[in-house]
């Protein structure tokens, strides 16, 4: 027995060269864990907030409460999504390993996680993404030609050349600004819903944040916020399992669940397969429909797993085993989506293939048309006297000496 | 019109806005039930409700975070930091959330977030409740900076903030709450209704940001100040009978500087003074500005005048403070100099 304390440091299962582990994940069967009404106290999620919400089975099978029985017309939706969002990721990657963009993030093997909750939220609903839900903005329509002008810095870039590439925004379709700190927008969303409260409209705020953002105070502020004012918000920690090369147990999910940290403020905690589509749209509709109805906000833990590298700049044999994403035990949401449309019968991996073509070529003449306007190399060029406009609202007079001395300074330039 | 100290004036300035515009919340610890420590929001939650006045917890990165979010709702929130040795922890949302939104959404997006603190010694508060971290919010961009020295000019830059569609951070300098502060803490303490600038109309005014005040017309000497050391440079100029022009900066971002080098060109001597600390401070900038722009007229060295580079001790106080005396050095240092 020891007799002094000891420091402990939480270590991943499996680093390069040893086989991956993932024995410490706690699963449920589908169905297995109860859906309490919305209506409940959070106290009655305590189950929910430490096993696993589940719904399609290992045959493909929507099981147990939590089935949120969608047509298959909407299924067939979600898989479309999906699917863009992945082939978006793998194109962008590529162009980004040709030179033509500085940095891109993919969200490959999370897509449901962003899909299905879009899917299950309503328009006038605010998002507060973070970097890794593209999927969102595909839910909410926005054309790949936009997104991929952010990516490229170009003169129809919807930030005007501000931004690192996959900081989206949209204010028509209610899709905050990104930042590029992390889990900022956490307690901004509560701040939105508060508003929303406080004027009595019914519209609720959702925002993600990964599992190692979970450790900034501001992760702390929002819970404690919506918790105090019952503020209506969806607040999702998509657990990856790796933040950067940081495992998840740095980030406390070691002797906890993430989602168990709702309960600890009071707030109802849902712990949810986020590789399983049907499963993170329940989930995600289970907290709208409480927040809509006064019931306040609902922590989310979405356990997902980053399939790809981190971004760009990343490699992540460095850092776990390099068949790790393989043997991950949740599948993947897009192969699971479509095998259970499969077993419906509406749904073929002729269509599947079909699908994927005609995404695909939606993918490669958006880029045909994305870099007419211009890339970081070539082609037409931002105006550089946008540098100095919205940083207020209004030019300010030092901004205009600046500009006047930068249009001096090219000038003078050879 | 109305005799008003610091601290009316800045809850009436609260009350009318909310009065005008139904968006207009206030938020921060203890701002509500108990109308804050400073008494700066009396009265508001029992008039507005507690929907629009509201007490928060004690995380100032939570409230301005939440101030943030209710920005982009609609929403024009005055939120409340007890006292500006707290604002660290928001940090990060002033500096990269609420000053950059606009920018980096490309206007797309804005937060009109007017944040309030009182700020700078003189009550025996000790290095965690006298700082003046004015220097940390003027070096960001996209923030605009205010420091009022009386009343009248607190009201009217208030409303002006929270009228403002672009974030607002206002410096209150808590010694002068009650009365204008000439830094001799041994002389009785004067009221504002003794002063013309406790006279503070009841009604809706603003005072634009950008535009220092010229509260002395001098010949020998500029002074530049704002907050606090308004009161205590003219009182030291008056000590040794010299004919200063004294000049309350009042807006340090966007910042006169019109006004400040016509000033330095005409007298060709310039003292700049601040409470805060004096290595990198705002009156570095000051200094450098007025060099650049009237250096051919300069007829002696640009003298600054600041707090020590230590912390706030709570025993040393006095000798901490920029009082008359380390003005009176500055003032003959630059009149005379060697």
């Amino acid at each position: 027995m020891p007799t002094r304390s000891r420091l402990h440091v939480p270590a991943p299962p499996a680093r390069p060269g040893q086989p991956p582990d993932f024995s410490y994940l706690q699963l449920s069967p589908a169905g297995a864990v109860a859906r309490p009404e919305t209506t409940s106290s959070w106290r009655e999620t305590m189950a929910a907030a430490t096993g696993l919400i589940r719904v399609l089975d290992d045959k493909h099978r929507a099981l147990g409460p939590w089935n949120p029985r969608l047509e298959p017309a909407d299924l067939q939706v979600g898989l479309r999504h999906m699917l863009l969002t992945r082939l978006y990721d793998d194109r962008m990657v590529r162009s980004q390993r040709q030179g033509k963009l500085s940095f891109y993030m993919k969200s490959t093997g999370e897509e449901a996680v962003s899909v299905a909750a879009g899917m299950a939220l309503q328009p006038g609903d605010m998002l507060f993404p973070a970097y890794r839900n593209q999927g969102l903005q595909v839910v909410r329509g926005r054309p790949l030609v936009e997104l991929m002008c952010q990516l490229l810095s170009n003169t129809r870039d919807m930030c005007k050349g501000r931004q690192l590439p996959v900081m989206y925004h949209s204010a028509a379709a209610n899709l905050f600004s990104i930042s590029g700190n992390l889990a900022t927008q956490f307690p901004q969303a509560v701040g939105w819903a508060m508003a929303a409260a406080i004027k009595g409209e019914e519209h609720v705020a959702a925002t993600w944040t990964g599992e190692g953002s979970t450790a900034e105070a501001d992760f702390h502020h929002a819970l404690l916020f919506a918790s105090v004012y019952r503020a209506p918000v969806i607040l999702n920690v998509v657990n990856n399992q790796w933040a950067i090369s940081t495992f998840q147990g740095t980030a406390g999910g070691e002797q906890n669940s993430f989602a168990a940290r709702g309960p600890a403020y009071g707030l109802p905690g849902l712990r949810v397969d986020g590789n399983d589509f049907l499963a993170v749209y329940a989930a995600t509709r289970w907290a709208a429909d409480r927040a809509r109805t006064g019931g306040g906000g609902t922590l989310i833990e979405l356990v997902t797993y980053r399939a790809a590298a981190h971004s760009t700049s990343d490699d992540p044999t460095r850092y776990r085993p390099k068949n790790e994403p393989e043997c991950w035990p949740l599948g993947d949401p897009i192969e699971r989506l479509k095998q259970h449309l499969v077993s419906l019968g509406e749904w073929s991996d002729a269509r599947h293939a079909a699908l994927s073509e005609e995404l695909d070529a939606q993918v490669s003449a958006a880029w045909q048309e994305a870099v007419k306007y211009g890339t970081l190399t070539e082609g037409p060029r931002l105006d550089r006297d946008l540098m100095f406009e919205d940083v207020f609202k209004e030019l300010p007079e030092h901004l205009r000496r600046e500009r006047e001395l930068l249009r001096a300074e090219l000038a003078a330039a050879v | 019109m109305a005799k008003m100290n610091m601290i009316q004036a800045l809850n009436s300035a609260m009350d009318i806005a909310m009065g005008r515009d139904p968006a207009v919340v206030v938020l921060g610890q203890d701002v509500g039930f108990f109308g804050g420590v400073f008494r700066c929001t009396d009265g508001l939650q029992r008039k507005y409700g507690e929907h629009r006045v509201l007490d928060t917890p004690i995380a100032e990165g939570g409230i301005i975070a939440a101030a943030i979010g209710m920005g982009v709702n609609g929403l024009r929130p005055v939120a409340e930091v007890q006292f500006a040795d707290y604002v660290y922890p928001a940090y990060d949302q002033i500096v990269s959330e609420l000053a950059r939104l606009r920018y980096r959404s490309a206007g797309d997006f804005h937060a009109p977030v007017t944040v309030r603190m009182p700020c700078g010694g003189g009550i025996r508060g000790g290095q965690t409740h006298s700082q003046s971290p004015e220097v940390l919010f003027a070096h960001v961009c996209g923030l605009k900076v205010a420091m009022p020295s009386n009343p009248y000019d607190a009201k009217g830059l208030l409303i002006g903030a929270i009228e403002d569609d672009d974030p607002v951070i206002l410096f209150e300098p808590k010694r002068l709450y009650n009365g204008p502060f000439d830094g001799d803490p041994n002389k009785p303490a004067v009221p504002w209704s003794t002063h013309a600038k406790g006279e503070v109309p009841t009604d809706h005014y603003t005072v634009p940001f950008g535009r220092a005040e010229i509260v002395r017309a001098g010949t020998q000497v500029t002074i530049i100040a704002y907050g606090t050391m308004v009161h205590v440079a003219a009182a030291a100029a008056q000590a040794l009978q010299l004919d200063a022009e004294i000049i309350d900066v009042r807006s340090l971002v966007p910042l006169d500087v019109d006004t400040l080098c016509a000033s330095v060109c005409k007298t060709g001597r310039c003292v700049i003074a601040h409470e805060a600390t004096r290595f990198a401070g705002f009156g570095a900038e000051l200094a450098a500005t007025v060099m650049e722009h009237c250096f051919w007229n300069l007829e002696a060295p640009i003298q600054r005048v600041a707090g020590w580079n230590t912390p706030y001790p709570h025993a040393f106080e006095w000798e901490y403070f920029p009082g008359q005396a380390r003005v009176a050095l500055a003032l003959q240092a630059v009149m005379e100099p060697k």
